[in-house]
């Protein structure tokens, strides 16, 4: 019988919950890391067993960690005590230099600040780690301030894809509220060289030739936040969604609006219809039905907790527009829980399971696409990130 | 033997336990102590002070015999105590909100 296991970054440690295909008993192990900020844990495709981790603290920095059993065991990349050509120390899986040689053509360049004055790129952490769809030793780092990285000896080193930062809008993003954050990365299972990303505050981008070049893809967004607000960039989106078998379907929640596009970002339409509200922070879609669309409204952008006190999820059946919320064994009253930009996903069983982390602490799972909700935990940390991995 | 003591996390990170130990060759001050601190734990390079820079991490500091030396230059001598072993040489979290 299949399994899954569920990957949480917390605020303070990683948890992994496993369950076998009913989803209905489920084993807790963690704290993984206890103590440090989890932003992102994520498997491999091609060797489940592979999962990436992103730990870091704001006194220590970043640490990268890995496990080649399914989170048992975690080690540093490279971070034994091994020594390098001329006997330097290796063990720099945590080491995050933007690239600035005069060799790229790239060199360091400075990004819009609150004020509205230039800042120098500063290396925070990594939002999201997004391992290779065909290699497991290749993965992609989403960092703040916003850059991508990868690394193909996986984990050990890590190199920018500067294309990006250096593209030439670089100078218009701007931090959004939780920092200058690269938060997104989706690689293309029908394209080997198509990469999209995206950034808050600037907006979504795609490469066509697997990093080296970029574009940003926000026709058809509006923010009125910012002075044009149909500008290029300078747009806080907040996630970014696709059906592997739809590649050419995109969906986002933006900071206010919900969004779809069907030529792979070219252009987008908006599909809020009948939410309550369309600010938000995820977005998600069933693993067989590429029209079927999960959010979790949040009040505003000034109130960062679910509508009325009630946590619901919202389903399209339809692609957008028309919206039902899904309550059964949500609580209806009194929550005021956020669910943040990565803390949801889908397995891939026959009935699809949707599952999605809050800033209380509770990690929610429902085995009947969204009909039915049950929590595997309750008391965690605040839940950062939920990953989901269907095993045989 | 210089001893060094580390604060939970980055015990935790390098997978020891109490002081940490080190041979530490010419002169003890801050750097050569965490180049050799590195060496024998690779994990926490990056951790104490900035891959690139080398410059002390913002909210880490660095105490011995009483004394806070965080502002002190990276090559000033570190005291006798330490070098010699009576005392440790502190890496510290700043505290930060309360």
């Amino acid at each position: 019988m299949s399994k899954v296991r569920v990957l949480v970054g917390t605020r303070k440690g990683a948890f992994i919950l496993t369950s076998d295909g009913k989803r209905e008993n489920w084993e807790v192990s963690g704290p993984h890391f206890a103590g440090w900020e989890m932003y992102h844990l994520k498997g491999s495709p091609v060797d489940p067993n592979r999962i990436y981790a992103s730990q870091s603290s704001g006194w220590s920095g970043q640490v990268i960690q890995r496990s080649s059993d399914g989170g048992k065991t975690w080690e540093t990349p490279g971070g034994g005590v091994t020594t390098g050509p001329g006997g330097f120390p290796q063990g720099e899986s945590n080491k995050f230099a933007y690239d600035a040689s005069p060799d790229s053509g790239k060199p360091l360049t400075t990004h819009q600040w609150y004020d509205g004055t230039q800042h120098p790129w500063e290396f925070k952490r990594v939002w999201h780690l997004e391992p290779s769809l065909t290699d497991p030793d290749t993965v992609y780092a989403g960092v703040e301030d916003a850059a991508l990285f990868r690394s193909t000896n996986g984990g050990q080193t890590w190199d920018e894809l500067s294309g990006l930062r250096g593209h030439g809008t670089g100078p218009k993003w701007q931090p959004g509220a939780g920092g200058m954050c690269l938060h997104t990365i989706i690689l293309d299972p029908s394209n080997a060289g198509r990469i999209y990303i995206a950034i808050s505050a600037a907006g979504a981008f795609r490469s066509d030739d697997g990093g080296k070049s970029w574009k940003p893809i926000n026709r058809g967004l509006r923010s009125q936040f910012i002075p044009d607000p149909d500008a290029e960039v300078g747009h806080c989106v907040h996630h970014v969604a696709m059906n592997p078998k739809r590649p050419n379907v995109l969906f986002m929640q933006k900071h206010w609006d919900v969004m779809r596009s069907d030529d792979a970002g070219d252009s987008w339409h908006e599909v809020s219809g009948n939410l309550p509200t369309d600010f938000g922070f995820v977005v998600d879609i069933h693993a067989h039905e590429p029209e079927t669309v999960y959010v979790v409204p949040i009040k505003s952008d000034s109130e960062h907790y679910v509508h009325e006190g009630k946590l619901r999820v919202f389903r399209s059946r339809s692609g957008g527009n028309e919206w039902e919320p899904l309550t059964k064994g949500l609580p209806q009253s009194n929550c005021y829980v956020n669910v943040l930009r990565d803390a949801m996903a889908v397995d891939s069983l026959d009935k699809c399971g949707v599952y999605f982390g809050t800033t209380g602490g509770q990690v929610y799972a429902s085995a009947d696409a969204g009909d039915s909700w049950n929590p595997i935990v309750r008391d965690l940390p605040a839940v950062l990130s939920v990953e989901v991995q269907t095993l045989p | 033997m210089i001893r060094v003591q580390l604060p939970q996390h980055l015990r935790t990170l390098a997978k020891v336990q109490g002081e940490v130990q080190l041979e530490v060759e010419g002169p003890v001050t801050q750097r050569s102590v965490l180049d050799a601190l590195e060496a024998n734990y690779p994990m926490l390079k990056g951790t104490i002070r900035d891959h690139v820079t080398q410059q002390r991490r913002a909210f880490m500091r660095f105490f011995a015999c009483e004394e806070d030396l965080s502002l002190e230059s990276p090559d000033s001598p570190l005291p006798d105590a330490v070098v010699n072993g009576k005392e440790p040489f502190l890496v510290i979290g700043a505290i930060a909100g309360g």
